[in-house]
């Protein structure tokens, strides 16, 4: 036992030496420019305020950057609780079930939709929000909130395909989505592991709208991706990092923001938007229905949409910024960059995921399984026959026991 | 019976956080989303025969291949010299420490096609293989993961066999096959129970591996619960069905092994 001990105290002093010095980012924001009475009126009345917001998705002071939620803290009194959740599902399971109550969250735009639809948020009170005068008009009443009422955009971005040069023929016309589906890459290609996603590459492959309209283009759609599960080497999600980094396959669709930390990795990646139109994504924050503190909520979305805020929450997280003056803050290249800010002509072709019904939504999913598992041709009955058996099994394997039992006692 | 309220804290434990929650399950599966009963739930389950019977049978193929490792390893890790025994325990312990998502990932790594293993391969001149994204790579996957709940009950069971008995057997005559078939395994057997439902059901439940080694496209049962609760459609009254049955079959599998086993022979070894 001594030994072990030993053993344990060895290496957790292994461990804090090799333990990377963490470096603490900044605080400090430039009050110049803003409204400090304003900031400043709840300061020492010790309130609280709960933000619900995606993994990795705000500036947390990492590799010397402003640690936003520490600086809204220091700037306003009020204490950040902050906590994460990595899908709009879980966001929505963990509202719908309740027990905490979050005051800011930043949902997807077709969860917004389908928030705004069952009554699950709160209308801002815009004279508490005056930098919502920075978001671009481009940006303003979104089809999953069109009169502009519960939510204010965060961050956006497209969907589109990531290719390896060195993988792909150069002549390849890379414009298309049809190329997912060709037999040249077979065994190359990764595909998005979520029904919503895939389904939506699939419909604009085949000149639909993005958001499902009838059945029969969902079951054409299925039999599409059914077709391209010959070639597609895995369906996978954040994995994808990992295999197009390492030229494990040749093209995956994925998200622009994403893109660009992918090629970090490797300079050979490169993205394309397909001619078809692709999908453009917002997040946006919102205020849920039994949020506690409703103008400490504003202030903190507010303060999100500051300039320099803006500017260290989007260099952090490397998606496209609705915001007019965090943009101009932006250095050229990135300004000019087709990948994170491509053209009015080509975002027009775009479109974002928006509410569908739960009929088609659950068909979609039921579709989607069908999908990953082909189907062997079991019958519908071998389960119900498989349960009787063992059933039965039990009985036998008992009656045998239980006799085996008698004669011995004899 | 002086200690029986000492068992008050679990009893409330498993009342607030066991038996809630499963009636809980049980109402969710025969309600739809609007509070009302049904059986719709249940019989779309049957369904996804194909997912049940992928994961019934790569669960099952694992639980043999562990029971084949380990039961050998166990035995001859219950007669080492004590010091030799704590080393291996030891060992067998030491990838738990790592994080059961990291050994996962690691094994994609490892079994990719421009991986590890593939590149060890062709620098020695070979052909590379096809690994990942099979149903053979999470079945490896369930294996390194849940060997050692094989392997640590057994080895437990096959210490309390004492080599006087072994030697008995000999004394009288038992070939060496004899001595395994009429004396070791008998009184290993609650080992091996033990061992197999410590494999067999986390396996049958597995969501990650799938996910990870078999590429998306070998879903099993714990991934299409999870995509009743996290996917897009969210819906936990299908979740709940597909849980409660298999649940169900959990049950039946553990009753059909019970029968293999005496019930007066328990040390508190069965689960």
């Amino acid at each position: 036992m001594k030994r072990f001990c030993a053993f344990v105290c060895l290496l957790l002093i292994v461990t804090m030496v090799a333990a990377p010095t963490v470096a603490f980012g900044y605080t400090e924001v430039d009050t110049e420019g803003m409204d400090l009475d304003y900031y400043t009126q709840y300061k020492d009345q010790g309130l609280t305020l709960n933000v619900y917001n995606w993994g990795e998705y705000i500036s947390d002071g990492e590799d010397d950057s402003l640690d936003v939620n520490k600086a809204f803290e220091e700037l306003t009194g009020i204490d950040v609780v902050y906590s994460t959740y990595d899908t709009n599902e879980s966001l929505y399971a963990k509202l719908k079930t309740g027990g905490t109550s979050y005051d800011v969250i930043i949902p997807s735009d077709y969860m917004i939709a389908r928030m705004i639809e069952e009554d699950m948020l709160l209308p801002l009170d815009f004279n508490n929000i005056p930098n919502f005068k920075y978001i671009n008009e481009i940006y303003c009443n979104p089809a999953y909130d069109p009169e502009n009422l519960y939510s204010v955009p965060y961050t956006w971005g497209t969907v589109g395909i990531i290719y390896n040069t060195t993988m792909v023929d150069p002549e390849e016309d890379m414009g298309t989505w049809k190329v997912l589906w060709s037999e040249k890459y077979a065994d190359k290609i990764l595909m998005f592991g979520n029904s919503k996603d895939a389904f939506g590459i699939a419909f604009k492959a085949l000149g639909y709208p993005i958001n499902a309209e009838s059945m029969e283009q969902l079951e054409e759609a299925t039999e599409y991706l059914k077709e391209q599960k010959k070639v597609v080497q895995a369906y996978v999600m954040d994995e994808i990092f990992d295999k197009m980094a390492g030229g494990e396959a040749a093209m995956a669709p994925y998200y622009a923001g994403d893109y660009l930390t992918m090629k970090n990795d490797n300079p050979d990646l490169a993205f394309s938007l397909p001619r078809e139109g692709s999908n453009i994504f917002a997040d946006a924050m919102c205020i849920p229905k039994d949020a506690k503190n409703k103008e400490l909520a504003e202030m903190y979305i507010n303060f999100m949409l500051e300039p320099e805020v803006g500017l260290a929450n989007i260099e952090y997280i490397g998606y496209s910024t609705p915001n007019d003056a965090v943009y101009e803050l932006l250095p050229e290249e990135t300004k000019n960059d087709p990948v994170s800010y491509p053209s009015a002509e080509v975002l027009a072709t775009c479109e974002p995921f928006l509410h569908i019904s739960s009929e088609l939504a659950l068909a979609m999913d039921e579709k989607w399984t069908e999908i990953l598992t082909d189907d062997q041709g079991y019958s519908n009955l071998l389960m119900p026959m498989l349960l009787a058996a063992c059933v039965i099994a039990i009985i036998v394997l008992a009656v045998i026991r239980g006799m085996r039992k008698k004669r011995d006692q004899i | 019976m002086k200690f029986r309220y000492a068992s008050a804290p679990y009893v409330v434990w498993s009342v607030i956080f066991v038996v809630v929650p499963l009636f809980l399950v049980v109402g969710f599966a025969f309600t739809d989303s609007s509070g009302q009963f049904t059986l719709d739930n249940i019989s779309k389950v049957t369904t996804y025969t194909a997912v049940f019977m992928r994961s019934i049978w790569l669960s099952v193929i694992a639980t043999v291949i562990c029971l084949l490792v380990g039961y050998p390893l166990a035995f001859i890790m219950s007669r080492c010299l004590p010091s030799g025994q704590r080393t291996l325990t030891m060992l067998i312990m030491l990838p738990m420490w790592i994080n059961f998502l990291l050994r996962t990932y690691a094994w994609m790594t490892i079994l990719e096609h421009n991986g590890i293993l593939n590149t060890i391969l062709t620098t020695l001149g070979f052909q590379p293989l096809n690994m990942i994204n099979t149903q053979g790579a999470v079945v490896l996957g369930m294996i390194y993961n849940y060997l050692p709940f094989m392997i640590l009950p057994l080895y437990s069971i096959m210490t309390k066999i004492s080599g006087s008995v072994i030697e008995a057997a000999q004394d009288l005559g038992a070939n060496p096959f004899l001595v395994f078939a009429r004396v070791i395994l008998p009184l290993s057997m609650p080992g091996v129970t033990t061992g197999i439902t410590m494999v067999f059901v986390p396996s049958v439940s597995t969501f990650i591996i799938s996910r990870m080694l078999g590429g998306g496209s070998n879903m099993m049962i714990g991934d299409l619960i999870d995509a009743q609760f996290l996917g897009n459609a969210y819906n936990p009254n299908l979740g709940a069905a597909i849980s409660l049955v298999l649940m169900v079959i959990i049950l039946l599998f553990m009753s059909i092994l019970n029968q293999f086993e005496d019930s007066e022979e328990k040390e508190g070894m069965m689960i």
